[in-house]
């Protein structure tokens, strides 16, 4: 099967598999059977901050929500997982991207260096 | 963009991009060894990279974080095993925990970069990149896909008993 995957849908699938909470909620959601404020309890973070990850899985479509009674059980996507496995293939197409922007550096000319240290600008 | 060979070895997970440039090798490596010009093409467009540490010695470290369309800032770290300015680099990228600790889940790679003169107005960038971890991902996937058929299964199961 040639799968046919935007370069959007490259980078969504990317930055949403970037966060190490994320990557947990979607292992755990491989069970599906864990409701939001069960998968909230598991972390140490608000409610809001872990609905707010699983938001991002599901608008990547790696997982889904369903009603169970009066809980939101978070189950994994299965199409959604097979984006990802065209993801692997598609690290590809992020140094493509990369090394085009670094093109597109270079055409504007020569930049000032910043030669401060990088804890200064960040204090 | 046509001026980037890439070619890829699924078997050993390996990945060659090639480049060339029409700038001075040194102009090469200021894109990596300058993190305001780094941070200007490392993140995805959607999630631009903000460096925080550079060290771009070997056993140093170098993090950042990217801020995506949520506010959501998924963190990455660099650890530099080789420098060579302005020919060579060699580090191990992965992305780090909300405390900015590596994260060894998945997934990390080791990326060989090396910048040399084909003439005099000519540069030629080769970044060769291992997935060491892609086999985790694999992993998850799997679990994934078992489960997923598991289910059907389940449903098949359910349809026929009611009959």
């Amino acid at each position: 099967m040639e799968a046919v995957i935007t370069d959007e849908r490259v980078d969504e699938v990317f930055a949403a598999l970037a966060d190490a909470t994320r990557r947990d909620i979607l292992s755990r959601a491989m069970d599906g059977d864990l409701g939001i404020s069960e998968l909230a309890e598991l972390y140490p973070m608000s409610f809001a901050a872990v609905q707010k990850h699983v938001a991002v899985l599901e608008r990547t479509g790696l997982v889904q929500k369903r009603p169970d009674g009066r809980r939101r059980v978070v189950s994994t996507d299965i199409e959604g997982l097979r984006d990802a496995r065209v993801v692997l293939d598609h690290f590809e197409q992020l140094w493509r991207h990369r090394v085009g922007r670094m093109h597109e550096l270079l055409d504007e000319g020569d930049l000032p260096h910043d030669n401060r240290p990088d804890q200064e600008r960040y204090r | 963009m046509s001026n980037i060979q890439i070619t890829k070895d699924l078997a050993s997970a390996t990945l060659v991009v090639t480049s060339e440039f029409a700038a001075s090798p040194e102009r090469v490596w200021q894109l990596w060894a300058d993190p305001r010009q780094l941070e200007r093409w490392w993140g995805p467009e959607s999630y631009p990279a903000t460096v925080v540490d550079h060290d771009l010695r070997p056993g140093g470290h170098v993090s950042y974080f990217m801020t995506g369309p949520e506010g959501d800032q998924p963190k990455g770290y660099w650890h530099v095993i080789e420098v060579d300015p302005p020919n060579r680099l060699v580090l191990e990228d992965g992305f780090a925990d909300d405390a900015g600790q590596p994260n060894d889940d998945l997934p990390v790679s080791r990326s060989e970069v090396v910048i040399e003169p084909v003439d005099r107005t000519t540069t030629r960038m080769t970044i060769t990149s291992t997935y060491d971890t892609a086999a985790a991902l694999e992993q998850l996937l799997a679990m994934g896909m078992e489960e997923g058929l598991r289910s059907a299964m389940g449903q098949i199961d359910a349809l026929l008993a009611e009959t």
